[in-house]
């Protein structure tokens, strides 16, 4: 059966990223529709006309929204390789770690666009709080290599893609954020996941963000 | 349903988002317990021990084991009993109800809480985006009897949980949901009529009387 799969969004975004790991880890073909923020197509403001925002996919025609409730989707649709468990307590756990982890954007957000020291420690430090939730949560398992047990699933997705971007900033601002002292089994399975080969192939080029992220901050703040 | 199920909430009688569990609770017939959590003062070291990350209510013990965020916890319910179908069945439909679930849970509270909790110009603007909010869920609703279409479902839950501060938003605002978005009003009330509704929800006048209380307590009055 013939289905059509585009995908709206930016290279740059956490939630366009987890939408592409998920249709990668899954197979699925899509045509990759590449969005530009300042100039958006008028298709975006059809298919989304309450946030007028990507990531949104279309199957066939019909738009979904939203990131979380896109993956979702597709893990219905398309059930092999299931990224969300089966059962329905851990289902449960797994949709609330996703929503922790994609409630981390507004600190990472914050820290992007800081313009000054004290901004930068702000939101440093709510990042911070973040990660020290998940590192003193969820690696209690030590048979567990991923939040999906030997193989990754959409829990790992929703960190990574939040995380990709910290080590950006990392890069860019010249600070230590997932620092392995202070989270030493976020830190590793960081770079297990990020060794992922479906993942190592589509994970976005880190000079090629830095530039962006460069651009970015000059555009909004007149500076870098 | 096992007969040894164990199902409590941890609850506080004017919070939407309690509501709404215990509302889809009933539609399953499945027995519970509410528990009053005093979410103001002392928290019980039940709650705290359940929702450590964010100690806050609803949560929801099954035997024993937490599930909280109350969208997540409907699925749940939802999902662990399943007759009697509160989420649509086809994924594109479970995705509509999802995306306005969620819509409704990021706007209806924090819009209607600028009306009730602020005074003068920002009350003006908050009133105004209340409003803008209330229009898109007619939009939404359009000529159907419920969200989901002719049953009332997960979309209809989460939304009439918001119904009981309506009230405290009409005095406050001065204004009438019903001069606006007739339709909705008209689904108000049909939802209000259902047993599971109107044996959960709180009345909005005691809704609107602890709103002036907290305005009272905040300084706001």
């Amino acid at each position: 059966k013939m289905t059509e799969v585009k995908l709206h969004g930016f290279w740059y975004s956490p939630f366009t990223l987890k939408v592409k790991w998920t249709l990668e880890l899954k197979g699925i073909p899509y045509e990759n529709i590449e969005e530009d923020r300042f100039n958006m197509s008028v298709q975006i403001f059809q298919y989304n006309p309450i946030y007028k925002r990507t990531p949104i996919l279309v199957h066939d025609g019909k738009p979904l929204c939203e990131s979380t409730i896109i993956v979702e989707y597709i893990d219905q649709i398309w059930p092999e390789n299931p990224l969300f468990p089966i059962d329905s307590y851990e289902r449960a756990l797994a949709r609330f770690w996703i929503k922790y982890a994609d409630d981390m954007v507004s600190a990472i957000r914050l820290l992007a666009l800081s313009s000054n020291s004290e901004e930068q420690v702000k939101a440093i430090e709510k990042i911070w709080e973040h990660l020290r939730v998940v590192e003193d949560r969820c690696f209690n398992d030590h048979e567990k290599k991923f939040f999906g047990g030997d193989t990754i699933n959409i829990v790992d997705i929703a960190f990574g893609s939040m995380v990709k971007f910290i080590t950006v900033l990392e890069d860019a601002l010249e600070v230590k954020i997932l620092e392995y002292e202070k989270f030493p089994h976020f830190h590793l399975w960081y770079n297990n996941f990020k060794n992922v080969p479906i993942i190592k192939e589509n994970l976005p080029d880190q000079d090629k963000m830095l530039a962006f992220l460069k651009f970015s901050r000059e555009k909004l703040l007149g500076s870098s | 349903m096992s007969k040894g199920d164990k199902l409590e909430v941890l609850d506080f009688w004017a919070s939407p988002y309690c509501g709404r569990v215990k509302i889809a609770l009933e539609e399953k017939g499945v027995k519970y317990v509410a528990s009053e959590e005093d979410v103001f003062g002392c928290k019980s070291d039940l709650l705290l021990k359940s929702n450590p990350i964010h100690q806050k209510v609803p949560v929801l013990l099954h035997n024993d084991k937490p599930i909280v965020e109350s969208a997540i916890i409907v699925t749940y319910i939802d999902e662990v009993w399943p007759s009697n179908s509160l989420l649509p069945t086809s994924a594109y439909d479970r995705a509509q109800a999802r995306f306005w679930v969620d819509y409704i849970d990021k706007k209806v509270f924090e819009t209607g809480r600028s009306v009730w909790g602020s005074n003068g110009e920002e009350r003006e603007v908050g009133t105004r985006d209340f409003i803008e909010v209330i229009k898109h869920l007619e939009e939404a609703l359009g000529e159907k009897n419920y969200f989901g279409g002719e049953a009332f479902g997960y979309v209809d839950i989460i939304a009439i949980s918001h119904s009981p501060w309506f009230l405290a938003y009409e005095k406050l605002g001065g204004f009438k949901i019903q001069d606006h978005t007739p339709k909705l009003s008209a689904w108000i009330k049909r939802c209000l009529k259902r047993e599971s509704v109107a044996k959960v929800l709180p009345d909005p006048e005691k809704v609107y009387q602890f709103v002036l209380h907290f305005r009272k307590m905040s300084g706001l009055d």
